[in-house]
């Protein structure tokens, strides 16, 4: 009992603190512990490594399902030949690549195929064939028998509906329910996905609801009918990583408390790591490795798991495993610092009379106003200077502010207080001529390479804008450069005539970063330049990224939300939060010895793709949380209320 | 599954299959094409728009080549303002389908007077013709420029735009016709078609000036702005080529309802006067005929009807073809088939190797 309070408490614990809701917990000890009790019940222990569950019989058998595709006048497989079964309490999780049919075949289950598409094969839930059921007899399994969660909860969700409204909704079409009954339920189910103040949440519209808040509603209406299965598509992707952390804990509570199989389809090792008891890598449409995830994290057998697996940045890979423990560890240096090339020591920042690339003092950026509604601040005053040559991280959730940042540097945005100097050069109040001539110093790769380059332009034209509109180069020499930038982003010369729908992901943002470097830039600010790659493609992108940072030199302005991907790129690093600077410094600093509470909790959320050092960090961010939650409860009056 | 080609030997070996298989079903339908081959080919594949196009190429054709254009004689025997001897009683058609198909002297008739119907139909539909490309370039031209400006600059001088163009919009189009053919009336239909463009460019403005404002928030637009372009340059280089689709298919159905405006208005005695022709001024100067010579009235209608629906067509079928979301959603009948071949084919290989 112990063991099982001890996971469960603090979810309680986490909800109170960051959604600051006391009476979220009047009623809750109540049902964890009766949650407790069932899955002891079941003899089912409630740590997630458990091998009990392999004995259950299987609730969904999945035999020789394949999706296909009408393309083009034939039909392209999507996934082919897939065999696996779901046990009660289990989660599996399948990974692989955008494009690999790990959400088709998921979908085919609910019969959710586009119209193109057809799925082939057997699936049984419970004994019952799922492939080629109709359209009538598909409905009734929907939402009562299988569930999904989405990975936008905001489009998923019906902005017009209230939570509760959509919820009874679920309720009452597949059960006879009277409409107090499922209100009941529906405020039930939102307190069991630790929703704060259920009883108003229900009569709140989704847009009222933060991003996590939001995800939670979703899996509340998922658990509606108590689902035998729940497909859970990359229920995570779109939440910043402590919402993440949090939303992983719920499900991990949640499985001790439900008895229904959990599919989870991610490209995230760490989330895998964190939740799945047995894990399917799915390659072209091709199981190519299955096993539990003991076996695939430590015991990878295919080479393409292997690849992926190394493909996947892991915090702490660089100053050292032992350091990162969740931010609380004091441990000594190790010596995985020198094998980076990046951290070359940053020599001319600290050169006295040098001009630093970048040097903001009391900056303050903000979106201005329309009509009554007042301008907001998404920068307040905060202090950054880039050294010539060095990079500089900067990381932080979403509406922090960091993008905010690079986009004034180059000149995107104004400034509306404080100072900015790019080069030596003053941006505040500057005109559109002198702008013009900073922007040859300073260049900016995008996020979306697929918004970022222009749809109805040949990429090479694209590279070669800033050279011929700056009148650097023309005709047959403007060629030879655009050539040399295809070759130093490793793309075939013959691709500059293609236009961008004609490129992968990857290619794309190379030829992003092609023309980010035209002008040989002294600063370039990448803004999330590979958050929208998968990980093998964004391994590659982050290593072309190094290389070309060594061979031109020029300063860098890292922008993510991943801190092990800023960790292999950057000397120093700078933390975020709501606006303003919460903490920087070196970046071993920063990743072993954080000072500031934020850094420490962002730190301890980023999951690792490794389970057992997962479940280390796991406990010891609960801890960190509990601390803090405990000094909070002494300083705070509202804490003591609850 | 060869979506392109691999990349330089730098590029690394096992890097290749991973990055090019990333989107490979979904390029597979565009595979090594650019954005205009691909709009063309679904355009080619749209049967309404298809047949749209076909019977409007062969009006234009026939109403170029049968009286002439300007100096250039027609092989038409007759011409619009010759007066003939009315051949059968009352003037009525000498085409016929009896024993075989008889086109005669007049195959459309003649009016009272001994005017060739067919001559004078053909000579209207190169007037409509005309009127109906000169509104769909003008129009557009400053239906785009206005829409453009206001989309990109917004603040003060799209408020004022846009209030301008709801003026012109609140105003009745006939009524403002009305009053500038009269102006210009008798004129040629150049004038009257510079004269209806200035009050039809309203509905081009306002879906520009919509697709701006959603197009100056994509990110190739501030990286076009961080590579040095200037406004002229983002807006016509980088943002118009991107709306292009939304322009085409404006214009094609601004060309339509331009025919029939411009029918309306010669019916109404604004547009086109007598000696001139156009198809609506034919069947204005014929309604009081219609209940004893319908021919009169019906084959110019017939011309108008033909042409404002092939222009609806073709309009439709640019529409489907420049939106890339809407997918072309094969017939059961195909799928079934395809599946059938790939089962045959299949069996075959098993047989070879069995």
């Amino acid at each position: 009992m112990r063991l099982s309070g001890s996971i469960i408490r603090p979810s309680s614990q986490t909800s109170l603190h960051t959604t600051s809701a006391p009476t979220a917990t009047a009623d809750g000890p109540l049902e964890r512990v009766e949650g407790a009790h069932v899955t002891k019940g079941h003899g089912q222990p409630v740590v997630t490594d458990a091998p009990a569950v392999g004995t259950k019989t299987p609730i969904l058998e999945v035999r020789g399902l394949g999706v296909d595709f009408f393309v083009d006048g034939e039909w392209l497989p999507a996934a082919i030949d897939m065999d696996y079964d779901v046990r009660p309490g289990e989660v599996l999780a399948i990974v692989g690549e955008s494009g690999s049919g790990k959400t088709q075949s998921s979908m085919s289950l609910l019969g959710l195929l586009p119209q193109n598409g057809r799925a082939k094969g057997s699936a049984k839930l419970a004994g019952r064939e799922l492939v080629g059921l109709s359209h009538k007899q598909l409905s009734s399994v929907r939402g009562k028998e299988v569930a999904v969660i989405f990975q936008e909860p905001m489009t998923a969700l019906n902005p017009v509906y209230t939570v509760g409204f959509q919820i009874v909704e679920t309720l009452r079409t597949h059960f006879d329910i009277g409409p107090k009954a499922a209100r009941a339920r529906a405020v039930e189910l939102l307190r069991l996905v630790d929703l704060p103040q259920p009883e108003k949440s229900v009569d709140k519209y989704p847009h009222q609801l933060s991003g996590g808040q939001r995800q939670r509603a979703m899996i509340a209406q998922a658990l509606a009918c108590d689902p035998k299965l729940l497909i859970a598509d990359e229920p995570t992707t779109a939440l910043d990583v402590t919402v993440q952390a949090e939303i992983l804990k719920l499900m991990r509570d949640l499985r001790t408390r439900i008895d229904s199989g959990i599919v989870l389809i991610t490209h995230d090792m760490g989330v895998v790591a964190d939740l799945a008891d047995r894990v399917i890598v799915m390659r072209h449409g091709r199981i190519v490795e299955a096993g539990s995830a003991d076996e695939i994290f430590n015991r990878p057998q295919h080479p393409y798991t292997k690849q992926l697996l190394d493909a996947v940045p892991h915090l702490g890979a660089t100053v050292g495993d032992s350091a990162v423990d969740a931010g609380l560890g004091t441990g000594p240096a190790t010596s995985g610092t020198t094998a980076v090339p990046v951290s070359r020591p940053v020599v001319a920042a600290q050169e006295p009379g040098a001009v630093p690339a970048l040097e903001a003092k009391g900056l303050v950026i903000e979106y201005p106003g329309r009509g009554r509604v007042p301008a907001f601040r998404a920068v307040d005053g905060i202090d950054l200077t880039i050294g010539r040559g060095e990079v500089v991280g900067l990381v932080g959730e979403s509406g922090s502010g960091k993008t905010t940042v690079g986009r004034a540097a180059v000149g995107l945005l104004p400034v509306a207080g404080g100072s900015m100097k790019i080069g030596g050069h003053e941006m505040s109040g500057i005109g559109s001529k002198e702008l013009r001539d900073i922007r040859r110093d300073v260049s900016i790769v995008f996020q979306d390479p697929g918004s970022s380059l222009n749809p109805r332009l040949p990429i090479g034209e694209s590279i070669g804008e800033p050279l011929k509109l700056r009148k650097l180069a023309n005709g047959a020499e403007l060629n030879k450069r655009i050539e040399d930038l295809l070759d130093q982003v490793h793309l075939e010369r013959g691709m500059r005539n293609r236009y961008p729908h004609e490129l992968s992901g990857g290619q794309r943002q190379r030829v992003g970063i092609a023309r980010a470097l035209a002008l040989s830039p002294k600063l370039l600010i990448a803004d999330e330049p590979t958050s929208a790659l998968d990980v093998s493609v964004q391994a590659r992108v982050l290593d072309l990224f190094q290389e070309l940072q060594r061979e031109h030199g020029f300063a860098c302005l890292f922008i993510s939300h991943d801190l092990a991907v800023v960790e292999i790129l950057s000397s120093r690093i700078a933390v975020m939060h709501k606006g303003t600077i919460a903490e920087q410094g070196p970046r071993d600093q920063i990743l072993r010895a954080p000072k500031d509470d934020y850094t420490r909790r962002l730190l301890a959320a980023v999951p690792v793709p490794d389970p057992a050092e997962q479940k280390i960090r796991r406990e010891a961010r609960d801890r960190l949380l509990e601390q803090e939650l405990a000094r909070q409860g002494v300083t705070s009056t509202y804490a003591g209320g609850a | 599954m060869t979506t392109s080609t691999p990349l330089s030997p730098q590029g690394g070996e096992h890097h290749d299959a991973v990055e090019t298989n990333e989107n490979a079903l979904e390029l597979k339908e565009v595979e090594g094409l650019s954005q205009g081959r691909i709009v063309l080919r679904r355009f080619l594949r749209h049967r309404g728009a298809m047949a749209g196009a076909v019977v409007l190429a062969i009006v234009v054709v026939l109403a170029t080549t049968s009286i002439g254009w300007g100096p250039i004689p027609g092989w038409w025997k007759y011409t619009p303002t010759q007066l003939l001897p009315v051949e059968n009683a009352g003037g009525s058609p000498t085409l016929s389908f009896g024993d075989g198909i008889t086109i005669g002297n007049h195959p459309m008739g003649q009016d009272n007077v001994g005017h060739d119907v067919f001559a004078r139909v053909m000579r209207g539909t190169q007037q409509s013709l005309l009127v109906m490309v000169v509104i769909g370039l003008l129009a557009t031209t400053i239906g785009i420029v206005i829409g453009a400006l206001a989309g990109f600059l917004r603040g003060r001088l799209d408020n004022l735009l846009m209030r301008f163009t709801d003026m012109v919009i609140t105003i009745p189009t006939i009524m403002i016709g009305a009053i500038l053919g009269a102006w210009v009336g008798g004129a040629s239909p150049i004038t009257l078609a510079i004269a209806l463009s200035l009050v039809t460019w309203t509905s081009m403005a306002r879906l520009v000036r919509g697709e701006f404002l959603s197009l100056r928030e994509r990110e190739f637009v501030d990286a076009a702005r961080v590579a040095g372009a200037s406004n002229g340059r983002i807006m016509f280089k980088h943002m118009l080529p991107n709306a292009v689709g939304v322009i085409i298919v404006n214009t094609t159905l601004l060309m339509a309802s331009a025919i029939l405006l411009e029918t309306a208005l010669s019916y109404l005695g604004f547009g086109i006067v007598a000696p001139d022709v156009s198809l609506g001024q034919l069947i204005n100067e014929y309604q009081t005929a219609f209940a004893t010579r319908p021919w009169l009235f019906w084959w110019p209608g017939l011309f108008i009807v033909i042409i404002a629906l092939c222009v609806n067509f073709i309009g439709d079928g640019l529409r489907d073809a420049f939106d890339p979301r809407q997918r072309r959603i094969p017939t059961r009948r195909s799928m079934a088939r395809a599946a059938r071949r790939e089962a045959a084919s299949t069996a075959v290989r098993v047989d070879v190797r069995g």
